[in-house]
C-alpha cells in the first residue's frame, strides 16, 4: 500500500548541487530535509569521475570524484539530513506533492518545498542520428566511467572519442587510466570546444586530434569493428573497438516534462526565476538541470544558494513577486538562465548575473535589448560552450517593461 | 558443455527423433511451434542466433492489424484475421498486452482524400465492418494535435498496439511447458532426407525430425536453395527505419496515424508504443543484405521531419531511440506458404503483417502438415509472461524488487533476473533487452549499461 509522508522539504537528486542545497537549508534552521536519490548511492556524477580535480571550493583541496562525492554525502549525513537512496520520483503534483517508487513499493511525499536536482546526461547516439550498424561498444562517457570506475569492467581497449568537450578529455583520462588507448579524438568544428590547453592532452598521449572531421558511420556486427570519418570530402575508415559519444550534454528534465512545470526549449530546463523557483511556487531548481553543463563546483555553489532562498521563502521571506520580467532569447544566444526575472527584488539564489550561452560561433559584443532601447552591451567571449555571464546590477530595467531581449551582434 | 537448454537439455533434443523441426525462431516460427506443441506433436525450434527474435521480429511497428488494407480474398487476410481473434482470445492468460487505440488513415491531400472511399470499401469488404469515414472536425476532435492541413479520414477502430517481443516470447515459451524443445546458436548448415525423416546438421549437433517447417524469414530461400536444391520465392530484404520519440510525447497522440499507402509500401506510420512511447516509421528500402540493416541520417532526418509534419507539437520532444529491421519481402506481394516435396512446409514472404498474422499462419500450417502428432497432452499451460506495457501494473510498484536498474523504463533488479533464468533465458544483450527494456530508455544505457552488463555477465547464453 502506497504510505504517505511529509516534510519541510525534498530535494531530488543527491548530486553535488542537491546536497549543497541540502547542506544550506539545515544550515538556515530547516528541520526536515530529505534527499531523494534514486541510485544506491548517493553523490551524482563525480562517483564515476575517478580522477581529479574536485572539491578545491567546497572542501579546500583537490580530490577524486568519488572521495568529492563520498565527503559530499557524509558532510549531508553528519549534518542530519535524511538521505533517502533507491527512491525515485516518478511524478510531480502542483503544490509539491511527488509520487515515488522505493524498494517497498510506491509511496507519496508531500513537501512545503521542492527542490530539483536531477542534473545532465550526454546525448546517446539515437538523438544523433548517426547512421550505421548498430553494434555493441557504442557509450557515452558517462556508461564508460560507470564500467571502469563503479564496475571495474572495460568494454573495449581501442575506441574512438567523438566531441571535444571538456568531458571528452575526461573519457580520454579515464580510459588512459583504465588501459584503453583511445585511437583518435574526432572533433567535427575546426577548433576544440573546451578551453584549448586541453588541446594539448590528446598529443601527450598519443592519441591523433582529428579537427573538421565528421562520423559518418559505425560499422561493425556484434562488437563495433570500425568507423566511416569524412575529412575534407574524403571518407576514411578507422579501425576501432568502440565508439565513446562525449558531451552535449541535456537536463535530465523528464520529470519536469510530463508535469504541470513550464519547460525552457533553449536551456531544455525548468522556467525558473532569478531565485531559481519554477512556475508552480512550490518548486525550485538548481545545478545542471537548469543547464548543460557546468561543474561540480559551479553546480555545488548554485546548490548552496538556492538552499539557502528555499530557507527565506519557507520562513516568509521571498514575497511573491510584484511584476515577471520575461528574458528572451535574440540572435545567436542558445540560452538564458534564469528565463525570467522576478520584480522588485534581485536578491538571488542563481547568482547576481544572468548566465548564456551561445548556439553558434558569432561576435563577441553581447546587447540586451528593451523594445527598441539598448540597456546593455558588453564584450565577452562567446564561443559555444562557453559560460558568459552578465551582472544583473548593471542592468538598467525601464519602468514598466515586460521583457528583455539578450542577443550577441553578428 | 551442455548447458541447460529451453525445454530440456541439448543432449535430449539431439537424441530425440522429434515429429516436427521448426527452422527460425522469429515470430512465425515461435506462433508455429507452439501451435504444433499444442497439437500434440513433438517439435523443436531451431534458431541460428544467440536468441529468438534476432531477424525480422526484432523491428516492427508493434501494431496489431484488423486486415482492413489487406488483398481481399487473400491468404494474407485470412492468416491476420485468424491472427487477430487468436490474439484478443488467448492474450489475458498469457499476461500479453494490449493497447485499444484504433486507427485513422489519413487523407493529407486532394489525391489522398479521393481514395478514402476505396479503402473503405476495401476494409467492409474484408468484413472490418465498423471502419467508417470521418471528416476533418471529427478527426481532429479526435486528435487535437494533428496537423491542420489534415482533410479526413478513414477510422478503422480495431487496430491495436501490442508489444512485438513479448508475444512470440509468450507462444515459444507455452510451446516449451508443453514438451517443444528450442535450440539456439543452432543454424542448419546441411540436412538430408531418408523418405522418412530429415537429418539437420547445425553447430550444436544433428537433429532429426519427420518434417521441416521453414520460418526461416530473411534467409528462407536460401535454407530451402540448400536443402532441397530450389526455391520457389526469392527474399528481397525490405530495410525499415524507425524513429522513437520521448515519453513525453504519449501525450500528444491516440489513434495510430497511417498514411494513404502506396504502391509498394503502407507508408510512415506514426503511433504511440505500448511502452508509452511514439514511434515513427518504417521507411521502405530494398537491399541485398540479408543481416545487417543499417541506420542513415538523412533517411532518419526526414522520417524525423514527417513526424514533425503531421504533428507538430512533437518539435521539442527529444529522441529515445532510432533503429531498422529487415522485412523478409519476396519478389511477389502475397505470402508464399505452401507444402514442397520431402515432408517440407515453406512459410516465406511474411512482411510487415507477421506480427498479426503469425498466430493465424500456424493454424494454416499445421492443416497443411500430414505428419506424426506422439505427444500426449493435457489441459494446456499458460505461462504469464512479465508486463512491460506502460498502461499496465509494472514490476517497480511491487515491493521487493530488489532495486530499479534502468530507471529511463523503470526496469528493476527482480525483472532481469527473472529474463535471466527460466525457461528461456535471454541468450545475448538484445534478448535481455527485449525481455526488460534495460538500456532501451531515453538516456539509452548512460546511467544503467554498466550495471546491466555486471548484473549479466557470464549469464547470457543462448
Amino acid at each position: 500500500m502506497a504510505e504517505t509522508s511529509a516534510c519541510d522539504v525534498a530535494i531530488i537528486g543527491g548530486g553535488p548541487s542537491g546536497l549543497a542545497a541540502a547542506m544550506a537549508l539545515r544550515e538556515a534552521g530547516v528541520a526536515q530535509v530529505v534527499v531523494l536519490e534514486r541510485e544506491k548511492q548517493a553523490g551524482g556524477i563525480p562517483r564515476h569521475c575517478g580522477h581529479p580535480p574536485f572539491g578545491l571550493r567546497e572542501f579546500g583541496r583537490i580530490l577524486s570524484g568519488p572521495r568529492y562525492a563520498a565527503r559530499l554525502v557524509e558532510t549531508a549525513e553528519r549534518a542530519g539530513i535524511d538521505i533517502r537512496r533507491q527512491h525515485t520520483v516518478v511524478a510531480l503534483h502542483p503544490g509539491g506533492s511527488l509520487d515515488l517508487a522505493t524498494p517497498d513499493g510506491t509511496a507519496t511525499l508531500q513537501a512545503r518545498r521542492v527542490i530539483l536536482a536531477t542534473g545532465v546526461r550526454e546525448t546517446p547516439r539515437s538523438a544523433r542520428f548517426i547512421g550505421g550498424d548498430r553494434p555493441q561498444g557504442v557509450i557515452n562517457t558517462g556508461a564508460l566511467q560507470a564500467f571502469t570506475y563503479l564496475e571495474k569492467q572495460r568494454p573495449f581497449a581501442r575506441p574512438v572519442i567523438i566531441g571535444s568537450e571538456l568531458v571528452a578529455f575526461s573519457a580520454l583520462l579515464t580510459c588512459r587510466k583504465a588501459g584503453m588507448q583511445p585511437v583518435a579524438m574526432v572533433e567535427a568544428n575546426d577548433r576544440v570546444t573546451a578551453w584549448s590547453p586541453y588541446a594539448l592532452a590528446p598529443r601527450l598521449f598519443g592519441v591523433p586530434l582529428l579537427l573538421e572531421t565528421e562520423l559518418i558511420e559505425i560499422c561493425g556486427s556484434g562488437q563495433v569493428g570500425r568507423v566511416r570519418l569524412r575529412r575534407d570530402n574524403t571518407e576514411v575508415l578507422l579501425d576501432c573497438d568502440g565508439v565513446i559519444l562525449t558531451g552535449r550534454f541535456v537536463p535530465a528534465a523528464e520529470l519536469v516534462r510530463s508535469s504541470h512545470l513550464a519547460l525552457d526549449v533553449g536551456s531544455g530546463g525548468p522556467v525558473v526565476d532569478q531565485h531559481g523557483r519554477c512556475s508552480d511556487a512550490a518548486y525550485f531548481a538548481t545545478g545542471n538541470l537548469l543547464r548543460p553543463v557546468e561543474t561540480a563546483g559551479w553546480s555545488w555553489r548554485e546548490g548552496r544558494r538556492v538552499g539557502a532562498v528555499v530557507a527565506q521563502d519557507l520562513a516568509g521571506d521571498l514575497p511573491a513577486p510584484d511584476r515577471v520580467l520575461s528574458i528572451e532569447r535574440g540572435a545567436h544566444v542558445k540560452l538564458t538562465v534564469p528565463q525570467r526575472l522576478a520584480l522588485p527584488r534581485l536578491g538571488t539564489g542563481l547568482g547576481d548575473f544572468i548566465q548564456l550561452r551561445a548556439s553558434d560561433k558569432a561576435g563577441g559584443m553581447i546587447s540586451i535589448s528593451c523594445g527598441d532601447r539598448v540597456i546593455w552591451r558588453g564584450w565577452r567571449n562567446t564561443l559555444p560552450e562557453r559560460r558568459i555571464l552578465i551582472p544583473l546590477a548593471d542592468l538598467a530595467l525601464p519602468e514598466g517593461a515586460d521583457s528583455i531581449r539578450v542577443s550577441i551582434e553578428d | 558443455m551442455a548447458q541447460p537448454e529451453a525445454g530440456m537439455t541439448a543432449q535430449a533434443a539431439l537424441g530425440r527423433n522429434w515429429d516436427v523441426a521448426v527452422i527460425g525462431g522469429g515470430v512465425v516460427g515461435c506462433a508455429v511451434a507452439r501451435r504444433f506443441a499444442l497439437e500434440g506433436a513433438a517439435v523443436i525450434l531451431l534458431e541460428r542466433a544467440p536468441d529468438i527474435l534476432a531477424g525480422a521480429s526484432k523491428g516492427n511497428s508493434a501494431i496489431l492489424h484488423t486486415g482492413f488494407d489487406a488483398p481481399p480474398g487473400s491468404l494474407e487476410l485470412r492468416c491476420m484475421q485468424t491472427g487477430y481473434r487468436e490474439y484478443l482470445e488467448i492474450r489475458e492468460r498469457l499476461n500479453l498486452p494490449l493497447l485499444e487505440t484504433g486507427a485513422a488513415v489519413v487523407a493529407w491531400s486532394d489525391e489522398d482524400e479521393a481514395k478514402l472511399d476505396g479503402i473503405l470499401a476495401q476494409a467492409h469488404e474484408n468484413d472490418v465492418s465498423d471502419a467508417r469515414r470521418i471528416g476533418r472536425d471529427e478527426l481532429l476532435a479526435r486528435e487535437p494535435n494533428l496537423a491542420p492541413q489534415a482533410r479526413a479520414a478513414v477510422l478503422v477502430p480495431g487496430e491495436h498496439l501490442i508489444d512485438p517481443w513479448s508475444a512470440p516470447l509468450a507462444y515459444i515459451s507455452q510451446a516449451l511447458a508443453e514438451g517443444a524443445a528450442c535450440l539456439r546458436n543452432a543454424p542448419v548448415t546441411a540436412g538430408s532426407f531418408d523418405g522418412a525423416s530429415w537429418r539437420l546438421e547445425t553447430p550444436r549437433g544433428r537433429i532429426t525430425a519427420g518434417h521441416v517447417v521453414n520460418c526461416a524469414g530473411l534467409h528462407g530461400d536460401e535454407l530451402e536453395r540448400s536443402l532441397l536444391g530450389e526455391c520457389d520465392f526469392e527474399i528481397r530484404p525490405r530495410k525499415g527505419q524507425f524513429v522513437v520519440f520521448d515519453k513525453a510525447a504519449a501525450a500528444l497522440l491516440r489513434t495510430i496515424i497511417l498514411p494513404v499507402p502506396t504502391e509498394r509500401s503502407k507508408g510512415v506510420v506514426i503511433c504511440r508504443t505500448i511502452f508509452g512511447n511514439v514511434l515513427v516509421g518504417p521507411t521502405a528500402e530494398e537491399q541485398p543484405e540479408r543481416d545487417r540493416a543499417n541506420l542513415d541520417r538523412r533517411m532518419l532526418e526526414e522520417l524525423h521531419a514527417s513526424a514533425l509534419r503531421m504533428i507538430p507539437g512533437l518539435a521539442p520532444i527529444p529522441v529515445t531511440a532510432t533503429y531498422a529491421g529487415l522485412r523478409p519481402a519476396t519478389e511477389r506481394k502475397e505470402y508464399r506458404i505452401g507444402v514442397k516435396e520431402r515432408n517440407w512446409i515453406s512459410v516465406g514472404g511474411i512482411r510487415s503483417t507477421g506480427l498479426t498474422a503469425a498466430l493465424g499462419i500456424a493454424q494454416h500450417v499445421v492443416a497443411l502438415y500430414d505428419g506424426a502428432k506422439t505427444a500426449t497432452r493435457a489441459e494446456p499451460q499458460w505461462p504469464r509472461m512479465p508486463n512491460l506495457a506502460d498502461h499496465l501494473p509494472r514490476d517497480w510498484q511491487q515491493p521487493g524488487h530488489g532495486e530499479i536498474v534502468c530507471h529511463c523504463e523503470l526496469v528493476t533488479r527482480r525483472e532481469i533476473e527473472q529474463a535471466l533464468t527460466g525457461p528461456l533465458p535471454a541468450g545475448d544483450p538484445g534478448g535481455l533487452k527485449r525481455r526488460t527494456r534495460a538500456g532501451m530508455g531515453r538516456c539509452q544505457g548512460f546511467y544503467c549499461s554498466a550495471h546491466v552488463a555486471a548484473i549479466s555477465a557470464g549469464r547470457l547464453h543462448g
